[in-house]
């Protein structure tokens, strides 16, 4: 039977439809793998293989009684990020103040992953609220970087990037803010995918920043990632921002794209994302992709952004602002943590003794900003300068979507840093996201896919492709292309990274 | 010192002072489901029984806007004579309080839909007074707090609290007036009359139950004062719980003799929530606002614009019913009343009951004398508004019918009256048990008549001598023996007939 936790989503989705495997012997496969080597990693918040084997045996029976599978990828593992609400999981979003609460609903993506057939292994760990670059902001503990276990694995999608690179999924959900799925897909070596805000449904999404969130699917390979995506996308009644629209047609421009020709696509190489503060190893990475994507015929251009500069500091002021409000709900009223109520004290004297037992540091911090930037009087001044600001990328990418087909810049400026380093200073973690935080402003699609190991430290780097809003498909085609030349007699990049052990 | 020694006489109030008034009125739609989700939108029922993840703020839930709720918006808007917002967005107002399940009210800030409109009202002696519409606004209402122990019922010095989340998420329209200014001594009238004709102008529209008692039109008053003749306006207090139409005339009246005590004293006037007293007719402080209440309002990001088409608003103002201003002159002209009787029949509330129970089948006259009387009394005895009273005006008019064709005496229709508030049912039900038809079978008549003949012989002799006026006293006779059930006039005619008189 070989490792089935080394093959693709795609592979193993053949081999179940053809009843060569079954679904339970996959799933079975991947809990081995999680049992082997989690408690290094920490990739996983939770664990259901109990709920995971059931499903994998309904595939199995729907599939042996004749019927078509329910979808491209059913009978597939998949690691679910924290941060999604299950029925029959807890739901914690890496926090205290949510320990053990299962929700009575499951979101929209849950619903439909368990409708196509998918298995969810269960919930991976994810900076708190999805608010950080490392996931050291897990108030349950680090996730570590299969690839160096000193390391970080990116955030806040953390978790879900490491269960791919160690073998223990070959499929993720993520949620991209300002970089929490692309980021952790640079440094983890696997691929990630934003896709264009209003693509995927946010209902059951526990929110961070409502104008900004957007659920995706995460994998080893670029046609993983499409097949995932066609599953969670399309329109939901009960998400007022979700577009109602096809899907754009990613599958398809994944398959296109491995066929290795860009010929006619013009790729932008954004100017403004380069110099200091990035890592050589990783411009070197990045320099050689943009060259075999010009080897595969697509055409170069230098394009400029100018206000893209302006897209952090504008990122943290409408990220905190609204997380403060979205994360008001957190009161002991109704669910989750409840501190100091034995009978003497008042409703808001409880409201405040739970939030500051069941917030993390960097959680607290975005709320105080957010309220500030909220308050009367510096409204203007803050949060109004920074939606401006956010109309003005808007326009860098209209204008510059109007000379190119898609921009490519390095996903992340370094690759993974090691654990602790930047814990201490938040500016130096925030720089995490500089370069994909512009796609999260303007609600465009945006993705990373490995593009190569850094000089200095054999360390992932990643490509960031980003497309315009409803065009998805096309970075799934330059990605593809470029991930069938980047593997080209050197087998697939996933399997670089050293091997854990058993 | 009692709280009546702080007041100032009327007459000095009014001498000295100008009162501004601001209404800031609350409606309650009547629609299947609530605002943004889909839970049944009906008063009370058992606690928390109509909920779910979106009217519970559950982590990841969306809201999604109720179309019929916009649409009761917008014909409100334009009943009020307001322009409608070509595009306009909701709106977060944060703030904590237990029975607000998200910590923020979905609501409208500086862009209502409906706003700069006017309602023209009429006072008891048939003036005309203009109060200016500074906007109608769409929110969502919260949840119920039973504060349980302590004195006040408040939240301050309960011993614990319940809560019940199934009014949360209920719609509301809140209409807010322009200052009215240059009511004078006429000041509580006018907020009376204000009320009274935007509640019939709602009910008219068919878009609210409009209950004052259950909570469905809800009225805050805004009460300042300034000196004779000056246009700066003077501090103002905000006066809630004002739970009847009664009662907004007595808390505006309150609050001009309160304050005018307060500014006569050479003292200020606090910017304050007050809450009226039923019982007492008086106003307290509420919590003092330490600091101006910050709401941090920014556009909800989980909602998208609301941009209603021109030919969809034209549409809806063709489905405006007759006003009511309009309804009366018509009410007039056809029960041919004095410019009094109408005067008297508004005052009472009674206009679209008496029509609805001509509609029924009965007559103008009969129907206003029931309504302005007996049931005006009971309304007074029971301490509800009339339109509260738990008859409907299908069952008055079935009671006149009933007293048209002789079944019932107008003494004993008034019983049948008393057995349908008492809920025993429809008025023939009432009529059945209680035994109250009238005895109209003149042998048993006869029987009752010759018996009290017999017992009263110097009175029959008197009658039959001619004195016919005694005979009044055998009618009383056989009226007490048949527990008043027979009709009067036609004893007396069976008396004299059987006298020799007849
Ligand atoms: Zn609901």
């Amino acid at each position: 039977m070989g490792d089935l936790t080394r093959l693709t989503a795609a592979e193993l989705a053949a081999k179940v439809h053809s009843r060569e495997v079954s679904a339970v012997e996959v799933a079975q496969a991947h809990l081995d793998r999680i049992a082997a080597v989690d408690g290094r990693v920490h990739a996983f918040l939770h664990v259901d293989a109990e709920g995971a084997l059931a499903a994998a045996r309904a595939v199995d029976e729907a599939l042996d009684s004749g019927e078509a599978p329910a979808s491209p990828l059913a009978g597939v593992p998949l690691a679910l990020k924290d941060v999604f609400a299950t029925r029959d999981m807890p739901t914690t979003c890496g926090s205290k103040i949510l320990d053990g609460w299962v929700p009575p609903y499951d979101a929209t993506v849950t619903r439909r992953l368990r409708e196509a057939g998918v298995v969810i292994l269960g919930k991976t760990n994810m900076d708190e609220f999805a608010m950080g670059s490392s996931t050291e902001n897990s108030a349950y503990g680090p996730t570590r970087n299969p690839w160096d276990l000193d390391r970080i694995p990116g955030g806040s999608g953390g978790g879900s990037s490491a269960a791919l690179a160690a073998f223990e999924a070959p499929l993720a959900i993520g949620t991209d803010t300002g970089g929490s799925i692309r980021q952790p897909g640079a440094v983890t070596g696997t691929v990630g995918a934003k896709p264009t805000y209003g693509g995927v449904s946010r209902y059951g999404l526990v929110a961070f920043s409502s104008s900004l969130d957007q659920g995706g699917p995460c994998g080893r390979t670029v046609l993983d990632t499409a097949l995932l995506h066609e599953v969670i996308a399309g329109h939901d009644p009960l998400d007022s921002t979700s577009i109602d629209a096809p899907v754009p047609p990613v599958v398809a421009a994944a398959r296109e794209g491995a066929a290795g020709d860009l010929t006619g696509v013009r790729v932008g190489v954004v100017r403004e994302f380069a110099g200091e503060g990035y890592q050589p190893g990783v411009l070197a990475a990045f320099h050689a992709a943009v060259e075999q994507l010009r080897a595969l015929g697509a055409e170069i251009v230098e394009v400029s952004c100018p206000h893209f500069t302006y897209a952090l500091p504008a990122y943290y002021l409408i990220a905190p602002s609204e997380c403060s409000s979205n994360l008001a709900r957190f009161d002991a009223m109704r669910y989750g943590l409840r501190v100091g109520d034995d009978g003497s004290r008042s409703a808001e004297d409880v409201m405040a003794l739970t939030r500051e037992a069941g917030f993390g540091p960097e959680v607290k911090r975005r709320i105080m900003i957010g309220t500030y930037a909220l308050s009367s009087g510096y409204y203007d001044a803050y949060y109004g300068q920074a939606q401006k600001v956010r109309t003005l990328i808007s326009r860098d990418f209209a204008a510059a979507f109007e000379r190119v087909d898609v921009l490519v810049s390095p996903t992340t400026p370094t690759t993974a840093f090691r654990i602790g380093e930047r814990v201490d200073d938040p500016m130096a973690m925030y720089l995490s996201d500089l370069c994909t935080i512009p796609a999260n402003l303007a609600g465009n699609a945006a993705m990373s896919v490995p593009c190569g190991l850094a000089e200095e430290d054999g360390l992932p780097v990643g490509l960031q492709i980003m497309a315009p809003a409803m065009r998805d498909h096309r970075m799934y085609r330059v990605a593809a292309a470029y991930e069938v030349a980047r593997d080209a007699g050197a087998g697939r990049f996933a399997d670089r990274a050293p091997e854990l052990g058993a | 010192m009692t709280a009546t020694a702080e007041l100032m006489d009327y007459a000095d109030v009014v001498a000295r002072f100008d009162p501004v008034l601001g209404l800031e009125v609350h409606v309650e739609l009547s629609t299947a489901t609530k605002m943004f989700c889909g839970c049944a939108n009906v008063f009370g029922g058992e606690p928390n029984s109509r909920v779910c993840p979106t009217c519970l703020g559950l982590p990841g839930a969306l809201p999604v806007v109720n179309g019929k709720a916009v649409e009761s918006a917008i014909r409100i808007g334009l009943a009020l004579n307001c322009q409608i917002a070509e595009w306009c967005r909701f709106a977060r107002k944060n703030y904590f309080y237990p029975d607000m399940p998200k910590n923020f009210q979905t609501s409208q800030y500086d862009e209502p839909i409906a706003y700069d409109g006017y309602l023209d009202v009429v006072l008891e002696d048939g003036e005309i007074f203009r109060v200016g519409i500074e906007r109608a606004h769409m929110e969502e209402d919260t949840g119920k707090s039973l504060h349980v122990g302590g004195a006040t019922g408040r939240i301050h010095g309960a011993e614990h609290s319940l809560l019940d989340y199934n009014r949360a998420g209920v719609p509301l329209i809140e209409i807010v007036t322009k200052p009215i200014v240059g009511a004078g001594e006429r000041a509580p009238e006018v907020a009376r009359a204000y009320v009274t004709a935007l509640r019939d102008l709602l009910r008219a529209l068919d878009v609210s139950d409009v209950r004052m008692d259950q909570g469905s039109l809800r009225c805050d008053a805004n009460v300042s004062l300034m000196p004779k003749g000056a246009e700066e306006f003077g501090t103002r207090s905000e006066t809630k719980n004002v739970n009847s139409l009664r009662s907004v005339e007595r808390a505006v009246r309150y609050e001009m003799c309160r304050q005018g005590a307060v500014l006569a004293a050479g003292g200020t006037v606090v910017q304050e929530t007050r809450h009226f007293d039923e019982a007492t007719g008086s106003t307290s402080s509420g919590r003092r606002k330490e600091t101006a209440e910050d709401y941090r309002y920014f556009p909800e990001p989980d909602l998208v614009p609301i941009a209603p088409a021109r030919e969809w608003v034209e549409q809806l103002r063709t489905t405006l019913p007759e006003l009511p201003w309009e309804r009366r002159r018509r009410a007039q002209e056809e029960w041919g009343l004095s410019d009094a009787e109408l005067r008297d029949l508004v005052n009472a509330g009674a206009l679209e009951l008496v029509a609805e129970t001509v509609e029924a089948g009965a007559a103008p006259g009969e129907a206003r004398s029931w309504w302005v009387s007996y049931l005006a009394q009971q309304a007074n005895v029971r301490g509800v508004e009339l339109g509260d009273l738990e008859i409907t005006p299908a069952q008055v008019a079935r009671v006149i019918a009933l007293v048209a064709e002789g079944t019932l005496t107008n003494k004993l229709a008034r019983q049948v009256v008393d057995g349908v508030l008492d809920g025993e049912g429809e008025p023939d039900e009432v009529v059945e048990k209680r035994g109250l038809k009238v005895v109209s079978d003149d042998s048993a008549l006869l029987a009752a008549i010759d018996e009290a003949l017999a017992a009263n012989a110097d009175v029959a002799e008197k009658i039959r001598s001619g004195k016919v006026a005694a005979a009044g006293a055998i009618v009383g006779a056989v009226m007490k023996a048949t527990k008043g059930q027979a009709d009067a006039k036609r004893v007396r005619e069976l008396v004299l007939e059987r006298c020799g008189q007849g």
